[in-house]
């Protein structure tokens, strides 16, 4: 009797019906999918994505040459060299990131005293030459100049964590 | 322009020439645009069930998607492979694409609306799906590629097997309407108890013509995961195109011959005739498209058939049934005496279209006649006996 059943309802494509109505009963449910260039995802205020150098309001650009990033960054990524400014204040006179060698791991930021090094929300850096992925600091400091107020928002959202 | 149109030989020769490219243009312009949308709502269909939106970057929806795709196509470079035999290598998409196409001179899309009302449609659309498989044959031997090759072996064993299903399906389909006209066929009006004990064979026939098209579950002569692409690995631009394109038109073809045999071409469905007030070829595009979803779906729900099982369903189930099927069906025509030329059967009307008017009525007394005197009478063959005598 078993046998007759099973030969039955392979017979008649009981399971193969089942397998279509499952398929139709997706066709009607909401996408999972975005559309991405034109929608995005959310993304958390500890998002690492690409580096940035910010300045306090006034202008002044925050970094003090303290080298802290320098010596933490696993990668050996982070290149500074550094001498005393005219009014005697320390300030890097080179800044560069080596982002084909960067790991992302954000320790640079962690590390800085000072919130000057930090990782910003864009990750849609990619270029078409590996020349372009070597930023020297007029580079960092427009990343920070263009992300400001996002990175301020993320600093500020994330303190009560850190 | 008087004496041109005038002139004999415009009138006999180039004016039936212009009229019947026009006819054809008719219907192939409008089935390219459907094949390219196939393509859309395939992938958007797909999308839709697997909770993705599909194409949505080109035009409102993606709809100029199609269009995009074959613009790119054409921007690319052919290439021919240096050890393929070139002349067969560019010969077999081009042969593929234009027998998907010259099958359409059958199909009638609404009353009348036919490039060529034949007798024998049936038979020409069989002859020409059977062509089908001499362009995937060719081009997996002119690859000189292992993979085509494997994969045109493969589909040239898959088509020949439900070819033999399917020819058993067609038959039992003439048995019910006495005629291989595709018009008679669409215009036979069949009693439910037929309909009822063809519905299996419908099912057999949707079945045979996904391994026919080499549609999934059947997609094995283009298995990606064991044959790279199968037969058109080493095809590239508009020779791929043309393949691609090749087996999409087949895919409505086969549509468009289900439709035709099973669900009553371009009358309304189930015998709403109110609904006719709608232009029957809108209902044959919606029953076309209709199994062209089923196509689809059938792709988004199974998984690809292993290939011993796609031959042992074939071979061991499919024949078997439909010749039982068959011969099931003929046996209750029999008894219903309602085979073709029986009392109760559908050739009466189709003795009129193909014989000539006087010699149709003589044709129609004298099987009634013959089956009131109880003799056997070969079903199909009324007319050569009446010549006979």
């Amino acid at each position: 009797m078993a046998s007759l059943s099973k030969n039955a309802s392979s017979f008649l494509l009981v399971e193969i019906i089942k397998g279509f109505a499952l398929t139709f009963s997706y066709l009607f449910r909401p996408k999972v999918t975005i559309n991405y260039p034109f929608e995005r995802g959310p993304l958390s205020p500890r998002f690492r994505g690409e580096h940035a150098l910010r300045r306090y309001p006034n202008g002044e650009e925050r970094c003090i040459a303290c080298k802290l990033c320098e010596a933490i960054c696993p990668a050996l990524a982070i290149t500074i060299e550094a001498e005393p400014r005219d009014d005697g204040s320390r300030r890097t006179t080179r800044y560069d990131i080596d982002m084909t060698k960067c790991i992302y791991c954000g320790l640079c930021q962690e590390a800085c005293p000072v919130d000057a090094i930090v990782e910003g929300p864009n990750l849609e850096f990619a270029t078409e030459t590996r020349y372009e992925l070597y930023y020297d600091k007029e580079k960092l400091l427009a990343n920070g100049d263009r992300w400001e107020a996002q990175l301020a928002a993320n600093i500020e959202a994330d303190a009560p964590y850190r | 322009m008087d004496n041109i149109l005038n002139d004999p030989f415009v009138v006999t020769y180039v004016m039936p020439v212009l009229f019947i490219a026009g006819k054809i243009g008719l219907f192939v312009g409008p089935l390219i645009i459907a094949m390219a949308y196939l393509t859309y709502a395939e992938r958007k269909v797909l999308a839709a069930m697997q909770m993705r939106q599909g194409p949505m970057v080109v035009g409102p929806f993606g709809l100029l998607q199609p269009i995009a795709d074959g613009l790119k196509l054409l921007g690319k470079e052919t290439i021919i492979p240096s050890g393929a035999n070139r002349g067969v290598f560019v010969m077999a998409p081009m042969l593929t694409f234009m027998l998907s196409l010259v099958a359409w001179a059958v199909i009638p899309v609404n009353a009348g609306w036919v490039v060529a009302d034949i007798n024998v449609g049936v038979l020409y659309l069989f002859a020409i799906s059977s062509l089908g498989v001499y362009g995937i044959l060719m081009a997996g031997w002119a690859s000189n590629s292992r993979y085509a090759f494997l994969g045109g072996l493969r589909s040239a064993a898959q088509m020949v097997s439900y070819e033999v299903s399917m020819g058993f399906v067609i038959v039992a389909v003439l048995l019910t309407t006495g005629s291989l006209n595709l018009t008679a066929i669409v215009d036979a009006q069949r009693p439910f108890w037929v309909s009822v004990l063809l519905f299996p064979m419908f099912i057999i026939f949707v079945i045979s013509a996904l391994a026919e098209t080499n549609r999934a579950p059947f997609d094995l002569p283009e298995g990606e995961s064991e044959l790279v692409g199968g037969y058109n690995v080493e095809y590239s631009s508009m020779t791929f195109a043309l393949f691609f394109l090749g087996e999409y038109m087949n895919m409505i073809l086969m549509s468009g011959m289900t439709t035709v045999l099973f669900l009553g071409g371009w009358h309304p469905p189930f015998g709403l005739e109110f609904l006719g007030i709608i232009p029957g070829f809108i209902w044959f595009a919606a029953k076309v498209s209709f199994v062209l979803f089923v196509f689809i779906w059938t792709r988004a729900t199974l998984p690809r058939f292993r290939y011993d099982q796609l031959m042992r369903l074939g071979w061991k189930i499919f024949l078997p049934f439909t010749l039982f099927w068959v011969i099931l069906i003929s046996g209750s025509l029999l008894y219903k005496e309602a085979l073709p030329g029986m009392a109760n059967g559908p050739a009466a009307a189709d003795q009129q279209r193909v014989v000539a008017p006087d010699t149709a009525n003589e044709a129609v007394t004298q099987q009634s006649e013959a089956v009131t005197a109880d003799q056997p009478v070969a079903p199909d063959e009324p007319a050569p006996v009446e010549e006979k005598e």
